[in-house]
């Protein structure tokens, strides 16, 4: 269970920008969390994934605080899968960041044996994003964060990478958070959906 | 029906690319030119020919001979591939200190990056040629004297430079996943920061040379460098200075122009090759 | 009003080492925009969206060439002509606040544009005044920064550069990600606006939802040409011809979800024949031979020879 509890972030002398917030994700359940630009989104999911330290509240999975050190547990995809990658590194390098994904998954995901040798600048968004999600579905892997990884994509693209996504993590007991500002994705995906513009992330 | 709406290039011969190249190949031959021409004029010219004292420059001696018969040529030739060798070490651990010093500043800030910050601060507020004068003198002079004198007094602008290239890439999202997935920042450094860096280093480290020859021919100029039987180009031109109003021009001014054109050479060098990789000027 | 026949761009590049190559990144593109219509352009990244914009506003880089014809009202489109007919006749709309000098005030860069679109001090001033007015801005957002401004408030500042210079042509270039849905729709019915007064709007965007809100035409981009140029109403009546407009459309969460497999190909691994043919459901022998010709089928423009099933 990843529980985000009383979650409250802002930068010094800054606004608040989460106040108040709960969150509750179990494994295998795919939750929604919708809204536009500027409620906070992104903040939430970096709060949840680690990658900044709540003002006040806790992040707990399993009842424990997440790890300093190794491999955390729970993982995300970023929105801008060029941002998300070294520019200067070639595909197979960044897949391998944890360990090299199986055969298996990487035909599964649709990633071709050509791109392995190629840099991220000659592959395309769509194309680079589902190496951006290769490289996080490994076993160690046991939440994902979501954070509008198909909001750049096409809506073939994103069925695409959505239907992959949405199996690995059935199969694998993975809890899933959702991050979007459209709504059919998150009515289609997810088994329920927190919606910002309702509750707000400050309260 | 096709019409173009953009007027045609011009069809040059070489296209910016290929002038670029043959820029890099050509001072890339002259310098290595110089660092081995030592082997290829041999030692006679070094040694004094007393019939020959004071000869302008001629088809037998390009350069001229000075008050001691002793062939120009050979000598700034010699001089030239000494102060370039010597160049050449100085700027590679000036590099490395701060190349290294640059990374550990960025990736593991806080007390670390606070701490480099302030020494970098501290030698650039220092005269730079006091600070070179003593180093050199407290060592003992002589080539190693220089050449650490150097090092250590060169390495901070790189290491500005890294470092903030370093904190940079530091704060870009796949950094940030890297740590997530549990790499250490050493592994960090070296694999994600320093391909980051290296054309910066290259650059600078080329840039660097011109920096070092001119401060070792500075320091053997004032004579705490290179020990003043070594015909290095710093002591020729000490040594000509004497001579100046004596009126025998070639002895000064024609070693001075070779280590012009050889730092020339070296800048032309560095703009290229940050020509070359620079991403946006590197197209079209 | 423009009209785009035929336009191919292609990019001299360094190729690894001394070698220049030449890649064709828009290959037989179609398009026209009548006065007092939205045309909506939709493509995935890559399909050549922006560079049409880029290509028409004259701004493409040195080394791109291009081919084909391209006409406003009438007279063709040179790179001189572009020149003067940027920020006067034809308008960009930009994709976010990043393309505004984050140190001047807002009212000062909307008045700016006005006045490089030929208008007196004076009169761009009133022209500001008047435009905010009718976006609803209050008079103080004029002496506001950039950064100031909410996601609604910087869309309407936006659409109000293209419209103080009294452009007939509009172009803007994806409006709507991230917005709050109100912003978007108000966004959108702003473009529409503009389109009853009679001027042409190309509205680029990948959100074919958004795009049905407004247009009246859709131009489906794929891979560097234009496969189809459908009605609007083509989508929800299931009239849409070319396969990879029906794929796209079946894909969208709010309809099936079912995508077709494989990625758009790259400029420098086009297919031969149609660019469509390794993914396409249809796919025939005579496909992969040459790149089917622009032909209306059922009252529209379709690159697909297969179309009229």
């Amino acid at each position: 269970m990843l529980i985000g509890k009383q979650l409250a972030f802002r930068y010094p002398h800054h606004n608040w920008i989460v106040r108040n917030f709960d969150i509750a994700i179990a494994p295998s359940e795919v939750v929604g969390l919708f809204g536009p630009s500027g409620f906070g989104k992104t903040t939430l999911s970096k709060l949840l994934a680690g990658y900044l330290t709540p003002t006040q509240g806790q992040v707990t999975i399993d009842n424990s605080p997440l790890p300093d050190r190794g491999y955390c547990p729970v993982q995300m995809i970023f929105q801008n899968p060029e941002l998300a990658v070294n520019p200067r590194w070639r595909i197979h390098k960044i897949l391998a960041e944890k360990q090299s994904p199986d055969r298996f998954l990487l035909n599964a995901l649709a990633i071709h044996p050509s791109w392995l040798d190629r840099y991220p600048h000659e592959l395309s968004g769509g194309e680079l994003q589902r190496v951006a999600v290769a490289r996080v579905l490994n076993p160690a892997t046991r939440y994902l964060i979501a954070d509008e990884m198909t909001a750049m994509l096409d809506a073939n693209t994103q069925a695409l990478i959505w239907h992959m996504v949405l199996d690995y993590v059935r199969s694998h007991n993975i809890g899933l958070l959702v991050i979007s500002h459209d709504a059919a994705l998150v009515k289609r995906v997810c088994n329920r959906a927190i919606n910002l513009m309702q509750v707000g992330t400050s309260r | 029906m096709a019409t173009s709406f953009l007027p045609r290039r011009p069809a040059v011969r070489f296209n910016r690319r290929q002038i670029t190249l043959l820029s890099i190949a050509l001072c890339t031959l002259f310098l290595v030119a110089i660092v081995f021409s030592n082997r290829f004029v041999g030692d006679t010219g070094l040694d004094p020919a007393l019939t020959q004292r004071n000869q302008p420059p001629s088809l037998a001696h390009l350069f001229g001979t000075d008050w001691l018969g002793r062939d120009m040529l050979t000598r700034s030739l010699h001089g030239m591939s000494l102060s370039v060798r010597v160049g050449l070490l100085a700027a590679g651990f000036s590099a490395i200190i701060g190349t290294g010093l640059g990374l550990m500043a960025g990736t593991l800030g806080g007390k670390v990056d606070a701490v480099i910050t302030w020494i970098i601060d501290v030698f650039f507020s220092l005269p730079h040629l006091v600070l070179l004068i003593m180093i050199s003198f407290a060592i003992g002079g002589g080539t190693k004297g220089v050449i650490i004198a150097v090092a250590l007094t060169h390495w901070t602008s790189l290491a500005r430079i890294i470092r903030a290239e370093t904190l940079q890439v530091n704060s870009s999202d796949y950094v940030q996943l890297s740590y997530k997935f549990g790499r250490s920042p050493f592994w960090i450094a070296r694999h994600h920061m320093l391909p980051h860096v290296i054309p910066q280093l290259l650059v600078g480290l080329i840039l660097l040379f011109p920096h070092a020859i001119l401060h070792e021919a500075a320091l053997s100029f004032i004579g705490i460098g290179l020990s003043p039987h070594t015909p290095a180009i710093g002591i020729i031109l000490a040594e000509s200075m004497r001579n100046l109003s004596t009126g025998y021009w070639w002895v000064g001014v024609l070693p001075g122009l070779l280590l012009l054109l050889a730092v020339q050479a070296f800048d032309t060098l560095g703009e290229n090759v940050r020509a070359l990789i620079d991403p946006k000027t590197s197209q079209g | 009003m423009l009209s785009v026949q035929n336009l191919n761009i292609t990019f001299t590049l360094y190729d690894r080492g001394l070698a220049q190559k030449q890649l064709t990144v828009i290959t037989q593109l179609d398009l026209d925009v009548k006065a007092g219509e939205v045309v909506a352009v939709v493509g995935a990244s890559g399909s050549g969206k922006s560079l049409l914009a880029h290509a028409i506003l004259g701004i493409l880089p040195d080394n791109a060439q291009v081919s084909g014809k391209m006409l406003f009202k009438g007279e063709p489109l040179t790179l001189n002509r572009c020149q003067d007919l940027r920020g006067k006749a034809i308008a960009l709309i930009p994709q976010s606040i990043g393309y505004l000098d984050p140190l001047m005030q807002v009212g000062q860069q909307v008045q700016r544009t006005a006045q490089l679109s030929g208008l007196s001090r004076p009169a761009a001033k009133a022209a500001v005044d008047r435009t905010f007015a009718r976006y609803r801005l209050a008079a103080i957002v004029q002496r506001l920064y950039p950064f100031q401004l909410s996601g609604g408030m910087a869309r309407r500042v936006l659409v109000s550069t293209a419209v103080v210079s009294q452009a007939e042509l509009v172009i803007a270039d994806e409006p709507t990600p991230g917005l709050h849905p109100d912003v978007v729709t108000e966004t959108l019915n702003h473009l529409r606006e503009l389109a009853s007064e009679g001027k042409g709007v190309i509205l680029i965007t990948h959100d074919i939802e958004a795009a049905l809100q407004i247009a009246d035409r859709v131009a489906v981009f794929y891979a560097g040409t234009t496969v189809e140029i459908a009605h609007a109403q083509d989508f929800s009546s299931n009239k849409i011809r070319h396969p990879y407009t029906q794929a796209l459309w079946r894909s969208l969460p709010q309809n099936e979800f079912i995508p077709i497999s494989g990625s758009q190909p790259t400029p420098d691994d086009l297919p031969d024949g149609c660019l469509f043919s390794d993914r396409c459901p249809w796919v025939t022998q005579e496909c992969r031979l040459d790149r089917p010709p622009f032909l209306q089928v059922r009252g529209a423009p379709v690159r697909c020879i297969h179309a009229d099933r």
